[in-house]
Formats: structure tokens, sequence, C-alpha cells
């Protein structure tokens, strides 16, 4: 019996060990780092350094000195539109680049899961391959593309589309954004879209077929709806990180273009205000948080 | 057993990376981009041993985060006058050893004056170079547009019905609204150093009633722009207007670039060099600085970078040309003209953030 006993601990042991992996990473990398900055953002700017004066210093002050903890950066927020207006800015960018992400990568995946087996590995090799060149150039070398001397004006100029002295004046808008979004995220979009489609039954296409079900028809009742987890994977993947995107707005966008992380530097470099931009940051979390727990219990339906 | 080894490989390694660092000394300079003659970094190296690792910004606001971020691994920072005076006052930079620093004696007590408003007693830094914020124009494109356009005025850039003649043509600002605020202030008649929320606000309304025909707020952006003829007016710094112009001139490509100090007046800067209290080499870092002012070296500099120095004794080994002209050395009675600004305090910072902001997003 005892022995029988100590057989069944190890892989109890095992599975925890296990389990508590993630956990602690998460605790290490996620959970420490954002009790920091909130702690940040109940604290008080000065002219030190660092420049805040902290409520406290150690865990152990936490309770007794619980009630010095000022919401003032908090209610700062709520008192100037600039900072709601760049939350929902950024909300209202991510989700059209979203949109327009799974308009350009459903196809793309679609492909990639009807096309020859022995083909696929290099087509996911291709969505890969980007990867392998730093994002910044990447976001850098479109900026070649698009500035109004770039090669889009001098390729429409050399097809007569464009006369002589005409530009295309995109760099620098909204719209230069959106590209610069759409082509770095797309291999976000399009490798859990490809999963989902490739684990697709063919058979029940053909069957659907037999029944006399127009192709079009077919799509939308089988094809689509059996895809949803990879379409509600692919969109958090991507929508997530967009709304907190800095670096593309910042490149490509012009100086009107208005979003969160535009508006977190903004706090943290010219006002060296690192509580507020700790409020600011705190506040993005909760604002994504919502749609992280919609995609976990999505993630315990499939 | 197994614990007394790693001991003796730990203290191994360490004797290992001492004995490193005692081998090639280096010094971690970090400097606005396009600001020095490299090969004076070369000299350096061949005249004291002491490898140079070079690092560039052109946004002091990263450099102040860094700096008070702390452990930024500099030895020697150069940064201009208001945010020096914040960084000492925030405790960033240590004292400098003058008994290290026998070439004082060539500096221009002119300058050190000016600077002491930042470093009072000049305890902290020392010049490295100096100018002014103005304009920027590309000479035969503004003659095609507008044969009589104010050159001399902002009237050129905060005049809404002259600056929107050239906004086909392309039109930049500098990235800073420790800038161009205070130009707007004095354009505006104010004073250019004002912390009122009211005048900075006054300021925001100029610049947002003419930023319908600026193309882009960059601080380094236009000196390719200007050079390339892709843009026709800027507000820049002084020495980076001279480099476009240079530049142009040696592209051969038939761009003419002129910088002017308007006559209402204009932003005269410092550029400071300073030690980080935490800089892992200060003997390097002194070192550095002694080098730089040497008079044949910083005055190699000047002539390439198109900035004055804080150097008198360099006067002699700067090229006449740039002695001469009045946009690099301004004369007494443009110098009477030059204002300079104090540090922001974290209010004042705010509302001048803030009034930027609202300059550039409409919001």
């Amino acid at each position: 019996m005892a022995e029988r006993g100590t057989q069944g601990m190890r892989p109890f042991v095992a599975k925890w060990a296990l389990v508590a992996v993630p956990y602690l990473w998460s605790l290490m990398f996620f959970l420490a780092p954002f009790l920091i900055i909130l702690k940040i953002s109940l604290s008080q700017t000065a002219i030190a350094m660092p420049p805040y004066t902290p409520v406290i210093n150690t865990l152990g002050e936490f309770w007794s000195k619980l009630t010095d903890f000022s919401l003032d950066n908090y209610m700062f927020l709520g008192e100037d539109p600039l900072y709601y207006s760049a939350y929902l800015s950024s909300l209202r960018i991510a989700l059209i680049s979203t949109v327009l992400l799974l308009i350009v990568g459903y196809p793309i995946a679609y492909g990639m899961a009807r096309a020859p087996k022995s083909v696929r590995n290099a087509l996911v090799m291709a969505v890969i391959l980007p990867f392998w060149t730093s994002f910044l150039i990447r976001v850098y070398a479109w900026i070649g593309i698009l500035k109004p001397e770039g090669l889009i004006t001098i390729a429409l100029q050399g097809l007569g589309i464009l006369g002589p002295g005409e530009q295309i004046h995109i760099y620098n808008t909204e719209t230069a954004v959106f590209i610069g979004i759409v082509y770095s995220y797309l291999p976000f979009m399009v490798l859990p879209l490809y999963a989902a489609l490739e684990k697709l039954d063919a058979t029940l296409l053909e069957a659907a077929a037999d029944l006399g079900c127009p192709p079009m028809k077919s799509f939308w009742v089988i094809t689509f709806p059996l895809s949803l987890p990879g379409v509600i994977a692919g969109c958090f993947l991507c929508f997530i990180p967009i709304v907190g995107e800095f670096v593309i707005p910042d490149l490509l966008g012009g100086s009107g273009t208005l979003m969160i992380g535009k508006t977190l530097w903004a706090e943290f470099f010219n006002n060296r205000d690192w509580p507020v931009s700790s409020a600011v940051a705190v506040v993005l979390l909760i604002i994504l948080v919502v749609p992280i727990v919609i995609f976990q219990n999505q993630q315990k339906k499939a | 057993m197994v614990r007394q080894r790693l001991l003796g490989a730990a203290a191994l390694t360490i004797a290992l990376a001492t004995g490193a660092v005692a081998e090639d000394k280096v010094v971690n300079v970090y400097n606005w981009s396009d600001y020095i003659d490299e090969s004076v970094l070369q000299e350096f190296t061949k005249e004291t041993g002491i490898k140079v690792v070079y690092d560039v910004f052109d946004n002091q606001d990263i450099v102040e985060t860094k700096m008070l971020a702390g452990g930024s691994g500099y030895d020697v920072v150069v940064i201009t006058g208001p945010f020096l005076a914040r960084q000492i006052a925030a405790g960033v930079y240590q004292p400098l050893d003058k008994s290290k620093l026998p070439n004082l004696s060539n500096m221009w007590p002119e300058v050190m004056s000016r600077v002491a408003q930042y470093d009072p007693g000049n305890q902290y830094g020392i010049d490295y170079m100096w100018g002014t914020t103005g304009i920027g124009y590309n000479v035969d494109k503004i003659k095609a547009i507008m044969p009589d356009a104010p050159v001399n005025s902002w009237d050129m850039v905060f005049k809404p019905e002259i600056i929107s003649k050239f906004k086909d043509c392309g039109v930049q600002f500098l990235d800073a609204s420790e800038e161009l605020i205070p130009a707007a202030l004095k354009y505006l008649g104010k004073n250019p150093d004002s912390k009122d929320p009211a005048d900075m606000e006054a300021a925001g309304k100029l610049l947002a009633s003419v930023k319908p025909y600026v193309q882009k707020f960059h601080s380094s952006e236009y000196i390719n722009a200007l050079a390339n003829g892709d843009i026709c007016v800027a507000v820049g710094y002084s020495g980076d207007i001279l480099q476009a112009r240079n530049r142009a001139k040696d592209a051969k490509n038939g761009v003419t670039i002129n910088y002017v100090i308007p006559k209402e007046g204009a932003n005269m800067w410092f550029d400071i060099m300073a030690i980080p209290k935490d800089a892992p080499n200060p003997d390097a870092a002194h070192a550095f600085m002694n080098f730089m002012m040497k008079p044949e070296i910083i005055a190699k500099s000047t002539n390439y970078v198109a900035y004055a120095n804080g150097n008198l004794a360099s006067q002699k080994f700067v090229d006449p040309a740039i002695l001469a002209d009045t946009s690099i050395y301004p004369n007494k009675d443009t110098l009477a003209n030059l204002f300079s600004t104090t540090p922001y305090d974290a209010k004042a910072q705010r509302v001048l953030t803030r009034v930027w902001t609202s300059v550039k997003t409409g919001m």
C-alpha cells in the first residue's frame, strides 16, 4: 500500500511542477512588472533619480501606508479629453486594422490550406520569412516606398498614370499607418487561420456539394464556422498589440495620428511624468484585459 | 568540491574581466547626431589609447529619461542648458575635477558666463558648441514662389498667409516644444522664457494656425530633406541647416540653402558636456573633455559641423569663412537680440507638452 502511495505521488508532483512553470513565468514577467507600474502610478513626480517619490519602498509598508496612495493620476486622465480620445482612436485604428487583416489574411490562409501538402510547408515558411529581417527596418522600408518621391510615385509615373510633377501623398497619413500595420501583423493573422483551416475535413465540403449546396453557401455554412477558433485567435493576436502600437504610427503616421502608445510616450519622455504614464498603461491594460478574458473563454469552448 | 570549483571559476572570470577593462580603456560618449568630425575621435584614441564608444540621439527627452533612470553607462553626455540645469538638480551629474582639465584656460569667458545660468559656477559642465534656432530655406524655390518673401523674419513661418504659399513645396518644424514655443512667444512680443500657461497657450494658438502648412515635426529629418530639395523651409538648429547647405553643395544638386536668424530674435542655446555620477570611467571622461578643449581639435569639429564653439583659443584655427559668418558667430547687434530659456518645472512642463500635443494633433 505504502509503495503504491508514493507511486501515486510522483505523477501528482510532476503535474504540479508542470503547471507551476507557466504560473511562475507569469508571476515574474507579468504580475511583478505590473505591480511595479501600479505602484509608480500611485506616486507623485519629483525632480530626482528616478523622477518620482515612491509611496512605499517595501512590500511590508503596504498596509500601513494604504491611505497615502493617491488616485490623482487616474483622476487627471479623466479631466483631459486627450486621453480618452487617444484610447478611442487606438481602439478604432486597431479594429479597422484587424478587419483589414482578416480580409487580407483569410484568402491567403485558405489558399495555403488548400495547396498540395508538398508545398504547404514552403508556404508557411514564406509567411514567416519576413521575421528574419528586423521589424524596424521593414517599417523604414515602407517609408521609402510610400514617401512622395518614393517607389509608388516612381512606379505610377513610369506607367504614365501620374504626370511627371505629380506625387502620391500617403506617407504621414493614417492610410500609411494602416498599410504598415496590416503588413507587419499579417503573419499573426494568417498562421492561426491556417492552423484552423488545415484541420478542416474536406469530405464535409464534398458531401455538401453532392447534396447540391453551391460553393459560396458551403463556405459560409461549413468552412467559416469551423474556422472560427482560428478567426478569433488571429483577431485577438492582432487587435491587442495593435491598440498599444507605437513604432508604426510614429514612423509612418502624421503628427495628427493620435494613438495611446504615442500619448504614453509623450507622458514618459516629454513630461518625464512616470506616475501619469504608468496610470495610462494601467488603464490600457484594463481595457485590454476584457478581450483577453473573452478570448480565453472562447479557447475553452473550442 | 563542486562549489569550490565553481567559486574558483567565478573568481577567474572576474579577474579576466577586470584585466580586460584595465587593458583597453573606453570612454562612452553620448552626443547629438551629426555633431562631430569623427576623425577627432580617432585622434583621441591615438593620443590617449582610450577607445571611444560613440552613441547619438536626436531627442533630448530620451536622454533625460535615460539619465533619470540611472545606470546609463555613459561617461560623457552632451546636453542643452535647461535640460542640464534640471538634471543637475535631480543629481544626475558629478562635479568636474578641474585639476584634470588644464585646457579650461582656452575657454571663452563670455560663453562660460552664459552657461553659468544653467550650471552656477561652471561646476558640472563645459560648453561643447552653441548655436541658434532659426529658419533655413531653399533660396531658388522661395524666390520662384514668392520673390519678396520676408526671409529674415519669423513672418516667414508664423504668418498663415505667407507660410501657406510654401506648403506644397514642403515645410518642416523641429519636434521640440522648448524651441518652437519660445520662438512663437518672441514673435508675439511676449517674454520667450514665459512659464505662464496663458502665454504658452497663446503661442500654441499661433503655432496651430500655421500647422496645416507644416508637413512634419521632426528634429533631424530636415537636414537631408533641405539638402535634397525635398522641402523649402525648415525651422531648425543653425548648424544643422548649414550642414544641409554643405551637403547640397557637395552633392552639386543645384540646391542652395541659406540660414537666417530672424530679426525678431531667436533662441541661443548651449550644448554642454557633463559626466554622469555613475559614469563607469570618470578618468577617461575627464581626459576626453580635456582633449575636446584643445583649440585645434574643437576647431576641427566646428569647421565640420558649422556650429560655433565655446573655445576662444580655437578661433585662430576656425575656417575664416565660418568665423566671419554672422549666422554662426553672430555680431554684437544680433547677439543682443538672442534670448535664452530657463528650465521648466514639472507643472510648466506639463502645460508646455500639452500645448505642443494640441498643436500637433489638434486635440
